[in-house]
């Protein structure tokens, strides 16, 4: 008998019991479902949400790739300083990187999958509905947008309350208000803040070396790694431009979340998602507007004289315009997460509108916030909780027209109406 | 100062709206061909008579049958059967002579459908003609509607029978066929100038505003040369060949307002009708899909038995579904069942109650979407596909955005509309556009949902609760 007909026949075993979900999710993870039309449109198209969702994964996979190696690149970079005549194959794509990746990032990734499906399974055998596919694009993107060295059991926690709270309470997926994988982030950088932000969360070892050194071991070194954002924070611009280039920058071989570091690579995922039609290139383009207006009004700011070079935005503010695009999460942020579309713009104009802002807002809170040089994902959510608004009002637009039409419609009487009323007539 | 602001506003007109007020054709860019194997050679073969003739009541909806006839009476062709309940001008006639065998009934002897056991000799019931060109609105709708013409014609909002106690602003035939695998009007409209003529000339004095005829934009068309009516040339991709989408972009349905649909295949029966008194139910039916062996058009009457031309074609599969209509908008019948009153294709396709090993993540060459997602139908624009009835995936919340709005040309939020219907929000429904869209305009839409979310039934739901509390 094969797997085929052993599956069939237990599925319909299951049907109907509590574990059936459970069963199901496996069932229709290798084999797509037997089901036929029953009403309305005899043939569908091949697209469904696994689908959808595997798409916006495999953009994803080379981000994950790219950041085990760096998480390792990193570490040593820390120990031993930067090499010299850096060359991608002899220093950064090596076993040594990627057993750090290995040791640290897949850890994450396995914790993120394995407790958010895990919620999400129970909410299914619960409500009696199948396991939906949204956790999986979640479970990858929360890995990515950590730091590296967060605590497994807190990342546990974040997905539980991201999962429960950020999705489940809503309906599940397709009903939530906010993008789950940023409600976890949020919940990690309000809840454990010290471990989100600071230079010794972004390299592995980094917060544990500075512990043991103030325990007293005089036999290790103390290492740090500082985002870009976080010298521009302390105005030191100096140090950072000495430390890395605008192509160290735009390639990722900086220090940073997860996989937020290497624009490049979101860019090649983005095209990707553009170009298979997942994500919309529309709040992609305007965010980047958005990001580079915001930009250029700080720059021009300084160029007027407003702020001196004493003042504590100036790092962030003078921070040429462009190079905003190609450090910290931005670009992670608006492939990614500013494109999901449960929680962004629906309408097609919405969606010019919901994107500016995020990008326009992004930058805002990146340079004004005081505890954390960076603020994708506080303006996505926000720009979240704004998207039906904004919808509302592009539909109103639509609904405007057709009320404008309304005012000279055609209504002709009914029949009998003129009839009776042609009788009334006569009899007067 | 005012004569700039007017030339600025003239050319705003012009660039926007131009091709709209220039020309009265219509040139729709969204939209989804879906190409299928198995279109009907032009080649028409006389189908084996039927036995039985059925009428489905499922094919009227919204109307109450009150029978005339008692089971075993006698009918000749063109005799009524029974009436609407609700509209009692509103007959229904028998498509041939013979028997009524049996008067099948479902739930609270709720009537399901009528079979007629036909006559050798085929007798009419033959009606007194009229002056078609002479003839007053009121004269047009008593002989339409003594002689069983009158369920022909379909009224928007609500998709259903038109009440003939109403007037439209305008009446729409849309002789321009863009859903897969549908019957070629050109075909089959060929030489029947004179009824369709016959039954525009009538339809005319219906109606106080225009009669719209659609045709396709380099098509020679038998409806080109039609009189008394507004003439389009409509191009572009599937939905552009919905009446729906050409009623949009030529004169919208506002609230309170009314217009009239026709098939073209309608019309010849109900020309004929004036012309000769005889309710001729003989049409061509286009025998399409991918099971069938030979697909070719057959010249049958309304509610013969499939099977009667079904296998004169062949099937090359047990495990088919035989459809009334066509793939997106037809309804699901079966051999033994019966051709529908609207009718003029049945396809055959092979059911898809099969599992497909790792169906969600592998590449996809055979069958069509609109995304790229490891799906390659966008590199075969021509190609034709034989799709099945599997769904490809699972019914599930609506998540991803934008992609109906690229086959969706009206001026209408898909999703927005939707989800008012869904969580019936009267207020929402009217305003999003709900009296301007029939089930059908949403038939592509729901072609491409990634959620697999039941579009056409949504909206069916939502017009007969939006005339339940609005009327």
């Amino acid at each position: 008998m094969s797997i085929k007909s052993t599956l069939h026949e237990l599925k319909m075993k299951y049907q109907g019991q509590k574990m059936a979900p459970a069963f199901n999710a496996f069932h229709t993870f290798l084999f797509a479902p037997n089901e036929t039309t029953h009403s309305g449109s005899h043939v569908r198209g091949a697209d469904d949400l696994k689908r959808t969702m595997n798409t916006v994964i495999m953009a994803l996979v080379p981000i994950l790739v790219f950041s085990m190696f760096n998480a390792g690149y990193q570490y040593y970079s820390a120990l031993n300083g930067f090499p010299e005549n850096f060359s991608v194959l002899e220093h950064f794509i090596t076993w040594d990187n990627f057993w750090i990746g290995i040791i640290k990032v897949l850890p994450l990734v396995v914790v993120s999958y394995g407790i958010g499906l895990l919620v999400e399974f129970i909410f299914a055998v619960i409500k009696g509905h199948e396991v939906e596919e949204g956790y999986l694009v979640t479970g990858m993107l929360v890995p990515l947008i950590v730091p590296v060295d967060t605590p497994l059991w807190m990342l546990a926690v974040a997905v539980v309350f991201g999962v429960v709270i950020g999705k489940e309470v809503f309906g599940g997926t397709g009903m939530n208000i906010l993008n789950p994988a940023l409600t976890i982030r949020a919940f990690l950088f309000f809840a454990y803040p010290t471990w989100m932000s600071g230079d010794k969360v972004w390299v592995y070892e980094a917060r544990e070396r500075s512990e043991q050194i103030l325990a007293g071991a005089d036999n290790v070194d103390a290492i740090s790694g500082e985002t870009i954002l976080g010298y521009l924070a302390q105005n030191n611009e100096a140090a950072m431009s000495a430390k890395y280039s605008i192509s160290d920058m735009f390639f990722g071989f900086v220090p940073g979340s997860v996989g937020e570091t290497s624009a490049f690579l979101c860019l090649l995922g983005g095209s990707f998602l553009i170009f298979s039609k997942i994500a919309s290139w529309r709040i992609m383009v305007s965010a980047v507007i958005g990001a580079l207006v915001m930009g250029l009004i700080f720059n021009q700011v300084v160029e007027l004289g407003w702020i001196g070079e004493t003042n504590k935005f100036y790092g962030l503010m003078s921070f040429d315009f462009w190079k905003h695009l190609i450090v910290g999460g931005l670009a992670f942020g608006i492939v990614y997460m500013a494109t999901d579309p449960v929680t962004g713009s629906q309408t097609n104009k919405g969606k010019w509108i919901y994107g500016f802002f995020i990008g326009f807002i992004a930058i805002m809170i990146r340079v004004f916030n005081p505890a954390y040089p960076e603020g994708v994902f506080l303006a996505i959510l926000l720009m979240n909780v704004f998207a039906p608004t904004i919808d509302h009002y592009v539909i109103q637009g639509n609904v405007k027209q057709r009320m404008k039409r309304l005012k000279n419609a055609v209504v002709l009487p009914r029949d009998s109406e003129s009839a009776a009323k042609e009788l009334k007539a006569e009899t007067v | 100062m005012k004569f700039f602001h007017l030339v600025v506003n003239l050319l705003q007109i012009l660039l926007t709206k131009g091709p709209q007020y220039m020309s009265k054709d219509i040139q729709i860019k969204k939209g989804l061909n879906i190409n299928l194997v198995g279109a009907a050679e032009l080649e028409t073969v006389k189908a084996v008579l039927s036995n039985v003739y059925t009428l489905n009541l499922n094919d009227f909806h919204g109307v109450t049958p009150k029978m005339f006839l008692k089971q075993g009476a006698e009918v000749k062709a063109g005799e009524p059967l029974f009436y609407n309940k609700n509209i009692a001008d509103m007959l229904f006639v028998s498509p041939v002579s013979g028997e009524l065998v049996e008067i099948e009934r479902g739930a609270r002897r709720r009537i399901l459908s009528v079979k007629i056991l036909a006559d050798k000799e085929q007798s009419f019931d033959v009606s007194p003609t009229i002056d078609i060109e002479s003839a007053t609105k009121q004269d047009v709708k008593s002989v339409w509607l003594k002689g069983g013409c009158w369920p022909f014609i379909k009224q928007r909002p609500y998709d259903i029978i038109a009440d003939p106690d109403t007037t439209p602003k305008a009446i729409f035939i849309s002789a321009y066929i863009t859903s897969p695998l549908a019957a070629d009007l050109n075909y089959v409209l060929k030489g029947k100038e004179v009824e369709l003529q016959a039954a525009v000339t009538a339809l005319t004095k219906l109606t106080p505003g225009k009669v719209h005829v659609s045709i396709g934009k380099s098509e020679d068309s038998p409806l080109a040369s039609l009189k008394g009516v507004e003439l389009h040339k409509i191009s572009g991709p599937h939905p552009s060949g919905l009446v729906g989408t050409q009623i949009n972009k030529l004169d919208p349905i506002n609230k309170g307002e009314l217009v009239w649909t026709v098939s073209p295949q309608d019309l010849v029966i109900m020309g004929e009708f004036l012309l000769t008194g005889k309710f001729n139910a003989e049409r061509f039916i286009a025998l399409v899909g991918s099971c069938v062996k030979a697909p070719k058009y057959y010249t049958t009457k309304i509610g013969a038995e499939i099977a009667t031309f079904l296998y004169a074609s062949g099937v090359t599969e047990e495990n088919i579904r035989v459809i009334n209509g066509d793939v997106l908008t037809g309804s699901k019948s079966k051999p033994e069942g019966s051709l529908g009153f609207y009718n003029n294709t049945v396809s055959v396709i092979p059911e898809g109650d099969d599992y497909e090993f790792f169906g969600w993540n592998k590449p996809i060459f055979n069958k069509i979407s609109n995304t790229r997602a490891l799906t390659f139908s966008w590199m075969q624009p021509k190609k034709k596909y034989e799709l099945t009835t599997n769904t490809n995936g699972e019914h599930r919340a609506f998540v991803v955005t934008g992609h109906y709005e690229e086959v969706f040309p009206m001026d209408i939020y898909p999703m927005q509309l939707l989800k008012a219907c869904m969580v019936k929000d009267l207020d929402e429904m009217e305003h999003l556009g709900l009296y301007e869209v029939a089930p059908e305009d949403f038939s592509l839409t729901e072609f491409i949902c990634i959620s697999k979310q039941p579009h056409q039934q949504i909206i069916r739901e939502g017009l007969d609760y939006l005339q339940q509390e609005i009327g």
